[in-house]
Parts: C-alpha cells; sequence; structure tokens
C-alpha cells in the first residue's frame, strides 16, 4: 500500500513560492490501478515524484507500507525504492548497453549480485517476468532493438521484477500509438492484479481508461 | 534494509557496448605508457652512464672543492695535497682515497675512443667496482667492460693512452663518467696523463671513510662533503639531462592525466541520464562512483599492460643499441604513477556522478 496524507509541496519561484501539491491525500491499495490525471502542469508527476521519494514535501505523510517516506534522507530513499518501489518512466529510460534480460538482472545486481544460487534464481525469476510481459524471445536484444511498446514492456518488467510494494508509472502510454498503448496498460492493469500490487499510473488521456480501477484528477495541485 | 549492491555489472557492459570507444581511449593510454616508459628506460640509460662511475666509487663521503659560491662540480674540483691531510688527520676519519678524475682518449690500433680516466691507488681496504678495477703498476690500467669492448681489447692486451702503453690489467663492470667509459690508472699515471692533457695534475674528488664532522671538516677545508646520491648534483652533464628527460615525464603524465580525465567527462556527461535513471532505481551514489572508478581502472590496467609490454619488448631489443635501462624503476614506478593519475584524472567525472539528480529521470526524454 501507498498512502499521502494531507501532502503538501512547494517550489521557489523568485522571491516567493509556488505550490504544485496543495494537501493532498490519496491512498494506492494492494491490487489496484489508481490514474492520476489532470491537464497539464496540474502537479500530477509531482505526485508521482512524491511517491517515488525522489522528492520530500514540505509538509504530510508519505507511507509505503509501514515506512513513513516523508522523511528519508537521500540514501534512505534510495534503499527503500530499491527494495519496495518499481518505477515505470515515460520513455522507458532503459539503459542501452543492457539486453532485455540484463535490465531485469541489474535491479538484483543493485540489491546485491549474491551467491551462484542466488543468480540462479535471480536468473528464473528474471526469465519468468519476461514471459509474463510476452518478451521471452527479446531476452538478448538491447533496446535499440525493441519497438517502443516492447521497451516500455521491458520497463514494466524491470519495475516489477523485484517484486515492490509499490508501482509508480509515469505516463507510460505517451509515446505509443493506440494499440501499442492499449497492449501496454492491459499489461499493468493484469500484473497489478496479478501481484497485488499498489499502482499509481500517471496518464494525461483516458483513452484507456478501462485499464485504471480508480481514477483521481487534480488540478491546481489539488484533488478535485 | 537490503544490503547496497554492486553494479559492476552495468560498466562491464558499458565496456562491451561502446567497446570502439574504451579500445580508443585504452591505445591512448598504451600510447602514453608506451612513450613514459620509454623515456624512463632512455633517462636511467642515460644517468647510468652518466654516474654509474661515481656512484662506484668507495668511501662513505665523497669530498669536491667548493668554490667561493659554495658550488661543486666534478670538471673543476682540484683538491690540494694540504686538504688531503686535513682531511686524513681529522678526527673520525678511518680512510681517505683521492681519486683523480679527467676525460682523455684511449687507443689499440684503431680510431682512439673518448674515455673517462679515473686515477686511484690500489688497495685491499676499499672495495668498490671502481676501486676493484685500480691495477697495481703504473704501467697498467683497468678497463670497464664498455671500455673493453669500445677498444675491441681483453685483459693481456696493450692500450695506449696520452702516447704511453699500458698493459690492461683486468676488465670489470659496467662503468661509465658523463658518457665515456671507465679506464682506472694508477695515481701517479693519471698524474702524468692529466698534466699532458693541461690538467694540475691534482686529485678531483676524496673518496672519505669514517664519521667524522663532515660539515665542520668541509667548511675547513673549502671542500664539500656529500653522500655519492647527491654529490651527482656535481656533474653538469647529468643535471641538465635528468632536468629535461624529467620534465617530459612529468608533463607524459600530466598529459595522461588530463586525457584520462578528460575522456572519461566527457563519457560520464554522456550517461548522466542512465546514472540519474540508475539512481532512482535505487543505485546508490557510493555504488555508483565504485562502478565509474572501476571501469577507469579496466580501461588504465589494459592501456598500461599493454604500454608497458611494449616498452619491455621496445626496451630488450633497443638496449644493445641504445643506453636503456629495464627495470621495475622504469616499468612498474611509471605504470603505477599512470594508474594513479589516471584515476585522479578519472575521478574528476565523478562530480558528475554525485551530482546527477534522480529526480530528472522522471520525464526525461531519453
Amino acid at each position: 500500500m501507498i498512502a499521502l496524507d494531507d501532502v503538501t509541496l512547494t517550489f521557489p519561484d523568485g522571491a516567493s513560492r509556488v505550490t504544485a501539491v496543495d494537501r493532498v491525500s490519496l491512498t494506492g491499495r494492494p491490487g489496484i490501478v489508481t490514474g492520476i490525471t489532470g491537464p497539464s502542469g496540474s502537479g500530477k508527476s509531482s505526485i508521482l515524484a512524491l511517491a517515488a521519494t525522489l522528492i520530500r514535501p514540505d509538509t504530510g505523510k508519505i507511507w509505503i507500507g509501514d515506512v513513513d517516506a516523508s522523511d528519508l534522507s537521500p540514501a534512505q530513499a534510495t534503499d527503500l525504492r530499491r527494495e519496495r518501489i518499481g518505477i515505470v518512466f515515460q520513455q522507458s529510460n532503459l539503459l542501452p548497453s543492457l539486453t532485455s534480460r540484463e535490465q531485469l538482472q541489474l535491479m538484483a545486481e543493485l540489491g546485491g549480485g549474491g551467491a551462484r544460487s542466488r543468480r540462479r534464481a535471480v536468473r528464473s525469476r528474471v526469465d519468468g517476468m519476461l514471459e509474463a510481459v510476452g518478451l521471452s524471445a527479446y531476452a538478448d536484444k538491447r533496446p535499440a532493438q525493441l519497438s517502443g511498446g516492447q521497451r516500455q514492456r521491458v520497463a514494466i518488467a524491470r519495475a516489477l521484477v523485484h517484486e515492490p510494494q509499490v508501482l509508480l508509472i509515469d505516463e507510460p502510454t505517451s509515446a505509443l500509438d493506440q494499440e501499442s498503448g492499449a497492449a501496454v496498460m492491459d499489461l499493468v492493469a493484469r500484473l497489478t492484479h496479478e501481484r497485488g500490487t499498489a499502482t499509481l499510473l500517471v496518464t494525461h488521456d483516458l483513452v484507456h481508461r478501462d485499464a485504471l480501477d480508480e481514477l483521481v484528477t487534480v488540478v491546481d495541485g489539488r484533488i478535485v | 534494509m537490503a544490503r547496497e549492491g554492486s553494479i559492476v555489472f552495468v560498466a562491464w557492459r558499458d565496456l562491451r557496448f561502446a567497446r570502439g570507444r574504451f579500445v580508443l581511449i585504452a591505445a591512448v593510454v598504451a600510447l602514453i605508457t608506451l612513450l613514459v616508459g620509454f623515456l624512463a628506460g632512455l633517462a636511467g640509460g642515460l644517468a647510468s652512464q652518466n654516474i654509474s662511475g661515481v656512484l662506484g666509487l668507495p668511501g662513505d663521503r665523497l669530498v669536491l672543492e667548493q668554490t667561493s659560491t659554495g658550488e661543486t662540480s666534478f670538471s673543476d674540483s682540484s683538491i690540494t695535497p694540504d686538504t688531503i691531510a686535513t682531511w686524513r688527520h681529522a678526527d673520525g676519519v678511518d680512510d681517505v682515497m683521492p681519486v683523480g678524475i679527467t676525460q682523455g682518449r684511449a687507443g689499440s690500433g684503431s680510431e682512439p675512443v673518448a674515455v673517462a680516466l679515473f686515477g686511484l691507488p690500489h688497495t685491499q681496504a676499499a672495495s668498490s667496482p671502481v676501486a676493484d678495477l685500480a691495477p697495481t703498476q703504473d704501467g697498467e690500467v683497468g678497463l670497464s667492460s664498455g671500455a673493453a669492448d669500445e677498444l675491441g681489447v681483453a685483459a693481456g692486451d696493450r692500450v695506449t693512452i696520452g702516447g704511453a702503453a699500458y698493459t690492461v690489467s683486468s676488465v670489470g663492470g659496467d662503468l661509465w663518467y658523463s658518457h665515456t667509459p671507465v679506464v682506472a690508472m694508477s695515481p701517479d699515471a693519471w698524474e702524468d696523463v692529466d698534466r699532458d692533457l693541461g690538467g694540475t695534475g691534482e686529485a678531483t674528488v676524496l673518496a672519505v671513510s669514517g664519521d667524522p664532522d663532515w660539515d665542520a671538516v668541509a667548511d675547513n677545508t673549502g671542500t664539500s662533503a656529500d653522500t655519492r646520491l647527491r654529490s651527482l648534483g656535481a656533474l653538469e652533464t647529468f643535471k641538465s639531462e635528468v632536468g629535461s628527460l624529467g620534465l617530459m615525464i612529468v608533463m607524459l603524465f600530466g598529459v595522461s592525466a588530463l586525457v584520462v580525465g578528460a575522456f572519461f567527462t566527457v563519457w560520464t556527461i554522456q550517461r548522466s541520464g542512465d546514472i540519474a535513471v540508475l539512481k532512482a532505481l535505487g543505485a546508490s551514489t557510493a555504488s555508483l562512483v565504485r562502478d565509474a572508478l572501476g571501469q577507469a581502472l579496466v580501461v588504465l590496467g589494459v592501456g598500461i599492460a599493454v604500454g608497458i609490454g611494449a616498452v619491455a619488448a621496445l626496451g630488450t631489443v633497443a638496449g644493445s643499441a641504445l643506453p636503456f635501462v629495464l627495470s621495475p624503476l622504469t616499468t612498474v614506478v611509471p605504470a603505477v604513477a599512470m594508474a594513479l593519475l589516471g584515476l585522479a584524472g578519472a575521478a574528476v567525472a565523478l562530480r558528475t556522478v554525485a551530482h546527477a539528480q534522480p529526480l530528472t529521470a522522471l520525464g526525461s526524454n531519453r
């Protein structure tokens, strides 16, 4: 579960400050895809950044499971992301030097490569995850050899391979055609339901509304 | 929390993925290492041809005449009999060996060759590479191996120096002075030759053994008393050679650090987006720093190994034609210095790693 409790975030703007997120309370429950939508500049990406512990709120609490993530040091936040959070970026952001399989193995390496037996288990989990997103045949391909939709599916697999409690997704279909976008959204919904992940998904359009279990709209930093 | 992991995983794959760029920088490192190693070997060889005769003298310290400005020079030093006597009678002095040094020509039937003539007594008391060459009689000379080679003679053969003929009593070690091979003569024979060459016939340097109040005796006699190594500063050709070659080596080290630093800075800036993503995914700054330095170490290691290998191969081939020293001092030391300076250069790129903001991974279009 992830919960934002009365969270406010401001940024400096010359001599004053501009409020990006204004007293937002939001809960992402296990096995549920919660969509966050709103016009450009409404604060939805800021909410995602707060949930991802990439930025600290001015006030309010952020709970990742039973951990208060609102006041962690950068190093503690890094540990928390590595352990409990999966992130899918707008443009997949895969590392160009790694194959699809290695993109997923990377997450295990970030947590310590470990013994050979653990590596075998990681390899097995990685292959299972690639199969789950339908990319077993592309395990040895690099990002440049994949289509946009395939890249985004690898990114989803990477975000889930370490079995996080929370999955955060930023505009996953913005660079995809409608058919690929629908496939990606269906994949997110299926994996969220199967794995019981609490998923927050930021999207600026509602073409794929059916894949969302819940939807909140943000305007001027507030949930309306 | 899970323990922090290592992502050398990514560094290795980057090396494989961008192998052209890494081969290029490793080749540059290899070439610079080759230049540094070759210059170091050459500097060592030239230095050896300059100073091995001085380093091969006996005694704890070498005493040279000091000018009124406090300077000393092997080529100008002239030790009077009074000075020798003062040193001999100083408290704590065990032994004083006057050594005359001058440069002349020696022949053996063919073209005469330039040699360094060392005049010193044969004695059992003081053993050193040069002292061991000293002949027992005035009509004999002891040749260093270089002199014997250049003159094409062996023990028992005859050589001429300053119009007089001498029998080669022995052929010893590889001893040189100011790029000329050492020929050892008796003090009397040397005095005659030195006078013929326009010198005073007085000793150039005293090889003093014991534990006297060195400064007091030196001040009293207008001389300097330095260890063999420190006295090398009185060899003008050595100072200028070592100075210029040393400067080249230092500049190459600087170039190496700059080239490696520039490469890894550009490389890291190119990867700054990936670094932000890795941080967002949970990679710590420490692990990314290790990753970057590990990558640099691999590139440096490969480049330096190839460079030193080439130095060893070239040094072995060139050693017979050039004054070249192949030793840990001219291979391992430059290699370690290259690695440390290269890592220092690569460390400049760590600023980018440390300052990459994971927040920028959100919404980035890469």
